[in-house]
């Protein structure tokens, strides 16, 4: 176990790196000269000089990247062009909202997906199950983004249960969270449906009956428990792609999160804040998926997975 | 059990080209499935909608009349008009050839370089492999669109430079399931075989391996297309794409948004437009991997 | 359809009348098993032989009611111990399985559940059927393990099937059967998937198990040897119906059915020495079943086949030793060569 988890996490190194390498590149590739976009557009050519000295421009690549690289070590990102404060000051600042909207979401589609797809699969072939897997097929189909508008314009302004923007009370966080979980929801459903019915066409479900085990039983606890392994290897990535997708559903709802504050970095084009933003949340998915990987092999040390 | 009835079925020894009886069986299969049917032949409808609806449309566009703004569906205009009193009904229908266009080439991008990446990892293997395959790791390493999102902050908003970063972003999933296939492939006895009688490499690839792994391509390609429309009318909503007033939809949700509380329909319409299209596309997907690959998963 | 013998066998425990079982496509009716009689004498083996297609395993899973959606039981009596199975509710066959009949199948690696411990798969069988509690079961489920001979099973007990070898989880598989020592145990090729030093060790375990426990076995399998070795009676089947009903000694002394003819020689054999150490083998190959043969199943590969049985199926008929045979050869009706030796083919 211990040997697992060191190797799972040198074999993240080099992920991490190449990751703040495309962060570094990223300031690197604007099109226009880096010193003068942080200065400003109105700069004098003296005080982009300054910059350019300040940024260590003038000094190799690679001496620039490992400059950025112990900068990152030492929780520096960087200073914001429009306000000039710390860029990890920013995101520390809004972090929690991200990493809450996305992990409720993740919760939501869980719970949501594992109940459509189980009720699916045990009802194979009849009405319920196609109903459910329409809804999933619309679910997966649905830019979130016109999903928070709908519910926006055709519930909260219609009920006072729901606000229309901004996070931290009940009433706030609902909408967002079912539409950044919905997308996710209709995938588990339909992964966890065609793992269960993948399981119980196996044999060890034809002992289990031919030992008198009620039929509930044989669903519940011979099979579920078999077909949940290849959904919870997901529920990591889920919840990465959850992150990304926060940039939309933040913006939708007008939730001060690390995605409203990248688009509107690109838009002001504030770029150390879209680095940082861009590293941070890349990282922390990093991160989250090593942590499931080890969860994950931990609950099922005791079994042959291939 | 099933194996108990089929066993008895021996297979016809006749000299019919396998390729051919593949072939058959695939279509036999596909029209069999009617949602798969139904998806695409929705997809076709969509493709002559992009290429001949344009000049059919009763109105242009992007002609403003601000003296009949954000009136609901009616005769004259089916899905009303917006802000700018530009009918919705024809900018949907010309929009239609965007959306595909951006589905269509940003998946070309992501399945030409994924696709060369995939089979040169896993065919030579070794260090090469161990290089691309880390490559693919750092890409994935961005959540969701965040990669599409980095590039185009990079290279700027418009519509070219969506379908480029969502064509990246698409390159790591075919390369993954290219390289896979191309390794299972390797390892059958019957390629040192041809490599014995003197076939080179680039014969190799191209005879025996790519045939081997067109179906999970053409499928995932079919998926990625869903996909990769999302995440680019995403980025145009979010104003990292396609600016106004070309009629994207998801520029044209982002440009209606403000409006909707008034209007609900200038919000609505485009977002359904994008449901129906990504839909037939998943449809279309799922019957494809049905028919032929039932092996492949979500 | 002929009632199956009562003068061969005194008291059955389990008869099988008329059955069949089909599997429904969109088109068409997969008729599996067709009218299949048979009876198993109590406390011995019945043998079930057949190659594969021929409705064995349909017929086993029949009997205890296990055959999933497309494929029902559509007709036919299940008679154990002098009820009808096939009238009982789907909550009084949950009481049968596993405690009155039992089942192994083919692959133990895929046969028990990966995310359980082999002694909470025993456990389950003696906490549904014996109301124990799981303190108790597992203590059970211990002896299960020292009944099939089982080393350390203390040890073996609180291991995943994963972690047995192939030999060790069909003995596992056989604790289960047993654990709530049922009347008659059905094992669906059981040997099959073994190397064969550890087939003669199952085989060998189950004949002392019998021989301990008193119960009736119908032992499944497409090998002869299998059947020489344990098995008091034998019905032969070929597609979905049964062939030849004889007891072992008589069916390898005296096959009588083409068919049995032609399994027989095809084994290798050992007590003579033939030149051309050929094997010989029944031509032609099983038909598919939605291509079902008019008359006689086996005429289009039968040697002897003439007008008669490519028109009208025969009838399984009982002839004076008490042993059945369903082939024209044997009745008046018989329209080929007056004097055929169906047994003249053999290299005996």
């Amino acid at each position: 176990m211990l040997t697992f988890i060191v190797r799972r996490l040198l074999q993240t190194i080099p992920v991490i790196i190449g990751v703040t390498i495309l962060t570094f590149s990223l300031m690197h590739l604007i099109p226009g000269d880096p010193a003068q976009i942080m200065a400003g557009e109105s700069a004098s050519p003296e005080q982009i000089e300054l910059m350019r000295e300040r940024l260590g421009l003038n000094d190799p690549l690679p001496i620039q990247y490992f400059d950025y690289l112990k900068g990152i070590i030492q929780g520096d990102l960087g200073n914001s062009i429009r306000s000039g404060r710390e860029v990890s000051g920013e995101i520390a600042l809004r972090l929690g909202n991200t990493v809450e909207l996305a992990f409720y979401s993740t919760v939501l589609s869980v719970f949501i997906g594992l109940i459509a797809g189980v009720i699916s699969a045990v009802r194979r072939y009849t009405f319920i199950d196609t109903f459910v897997m329409i809804i999933a097929l619309f679910g997966l189909s649905m830019p979130a983004f016109w999903l928070g508008l709908m519910l926006i314009r055709y519930v909260a302004i219609n009920s006072d249960l729901f606000a229309a923007s901004g996070w931290g009370t009940w009433s706030q966080m609902v909408l967002p969270i079912i539409t950044l979980g919905t997308a996710g929801a209709a995938i588990i459903a339909r992964m966890t449906r065609s793992s269960m019915l993948e399981v119980i066409d196996q044999d060890y479900i034809r002992t289990a009956r031919a030992k008198g085990v009620k039929e509930q039983v044989v669903v519940y606890r011979h099979a579920l428990k078999n077909a949940l392994i290849p959904v919870v290897t997901v529920v990591g990535l889920q919840f990465g792609s959850l992150l990304g997708g926060a940039v939309i559903t933040e913006s939708v709802f007008a939730i001060n999160g690390i995605g409203r504050l990248i688009v509107d970095s690109i838009r002001s084009r504030d770029f150390p804040i879209v680095q940082g933003g861009i590293l941070v949340l890349s990282v922390l998915f990093v991160v989250v998926n090593i942590i499931v990987d080890i969860a994950y092999r931990y609950l099922n040390k005791r079994i042959d997975l291939n | 059990m099933n194996e108990e009835i089929n066993n008895g079925n021996a297979l016809p020894q006749t000299t019919v080209n396998p390729n051919v009886v593949k072939m058959k069986t695939f279509w036999k299969k596909f029209i069999r499935n009617k949602p798969a049917v139904i998806g695409g032949a929705l997809i076709l409808f969509f493709i002559l909608t992009a290429l001949i609806g344009p000049h059919l449309v009763p109105h242009s566009p992007n002609v403003q009349n601000l003296a009949n703004k954000l009136n609901g569906p009616s005769a004259e205009h089916w899905f009303g008009t917006d802000q700018y009193g530009r009918d919705i009904f024809s900018r949907i229908i010309n929009g239609m050839g965007i959306t595909l266009y951006v589905g269509f080439f940003s998946v070309t991008i992501g399945l030409i370089v994924g696709v060369t990446l995939g089979i040169i990892s896993g065919y030579y293997g070794g260090k090469l492999d161990a290089i691309i395959m880390r490559i693919m790791d750092v890409l994935l390493a961005f959540p969701g669109i965040l990669l599409a999102l980095a590039i185009v902050s990079v290279l700027g908003g418009s519509l070219q430079n969506v379908i480029i970063s969502v064509g990246i972003f698409s390159i790591p999933v075919f390369a993954r399931i290219v390289r896979g296939s191309t390794l299972a492939v390797r390892k059958l006895e019957y390629i040192d075989a041809v490599k014995a009688l003197g076939a080179n490499d680039f014969r190799i690839i191209f005879k025996h391996i790519l045939p081997n792994v067109t179906s999970p391509i053409i499928v995932q390609a079919t998926l990625s297309i869903a996909t990769s429309i999302l995440t680019a009318s995403g980025l145009s909503f979010i104003g990292m794409g396609a600016q106004p007033p070309m009629p994207e939809w998801g520029a044209m949700l982002s440009d209606g948004r403000n409006y909707m509380y008034d209007a609900g329909h200038v919000a609505a319409i485009p977002g359904l437009a994008i449901v129906v299209v990504v839909l037939a596309f998943n449809i279309f997907g799922d019957g494809l991997r049905d028919a032929l690959d039932p092996k492949m998963k979500n | 359809m002929t009632k199956a013998t009562d003068t061969l066998i005194e008291e059955p425990i389990l008869e099988i009348r008329n059955l069949q079982t089909s599997f429904f496509t969109d088109k068409f009716e997969v008729k599996a098993v067709d009218g299949v009689n048979f009876a198993v004498p109590k406390g011995k083996t019945l043998g079930i032989v057949g190659e594969s297609g021929s409705g064995k395993s349909i017929t086993s899973l029949s009997i205890l009611r296990l055959i999933q959606n497309p494929g029902k039981v559509k007709g036919g009596e299940v008679i154990f111990k002098g009820e009808n199975l096939l009238d009982k509710t789907e909550a009084q066959m949950r009481q049968i399985r596993g405690n009155e009949i039992s089942m192994i199948f083919q692959e133990p690696m895929t046969s028990l559940n990966p995310v359980y411990t082999v002694g909470q798969q025993i456990s389950e069988s003696f906490q549904i059927h014996q109301k124990m509690s799981k303190k108790e079961a597992m203590l059970r489920s211990v002896e299960m393990l020292k009944l099939v001979g089982i080393p350390s099973p203390e040890r073996r007990v609180k291991q995943y099937p994963h972690e047995l070898s192939g030999g060790m989880r069909q003995r596992v598989m056989i604790a289960m059967a047993l654990a709530c020592d049922p009347e008659l145990l059905i094992a669906d090729e059981p040997t099959t998937a073994l190397d064969v030093t550890i087939q003669a060790q199952i085989l060998e375990l189950m004949k002392d198990l019998q021989n301990r426990l008193g119960m009736s076995i119908i032992m499944i399998t497409h090998d002869l040897g299998v059947v020489a070795e344990t098995c008091d009676y034998v019905a032969v089947m070929y597609m979905g119906k049964v062939v030849e009903y004889a007891a072992v000694k008589d069916l390898f002394k005296h096959p009588k059915h083409p068919y049995t003819v032609g399994l027989l020689n095809s084994l290798p054999r050992h007590d003579i020495d033939l030149e051309d150490e050929e094997l010989q083998v029944i031509k032609g190959s099983v038909p598919s079943p939605a291509d079902m043969p008019k008359g006689c199943r086996f005429a289009p590969r039968c040697p002897f086949a003439s007008e008669i049985c490519r028109e009208r199926l025969p009838d399984l008929e009982e002839s004076e030793d008490g042993n059945q045979i369903r082939c024209w050869i044997y009745t008046d009706e018989w329209d080929g060569e007056p004097e055929v030796n169906v047994n003249g083919e053999r290299t005996s």
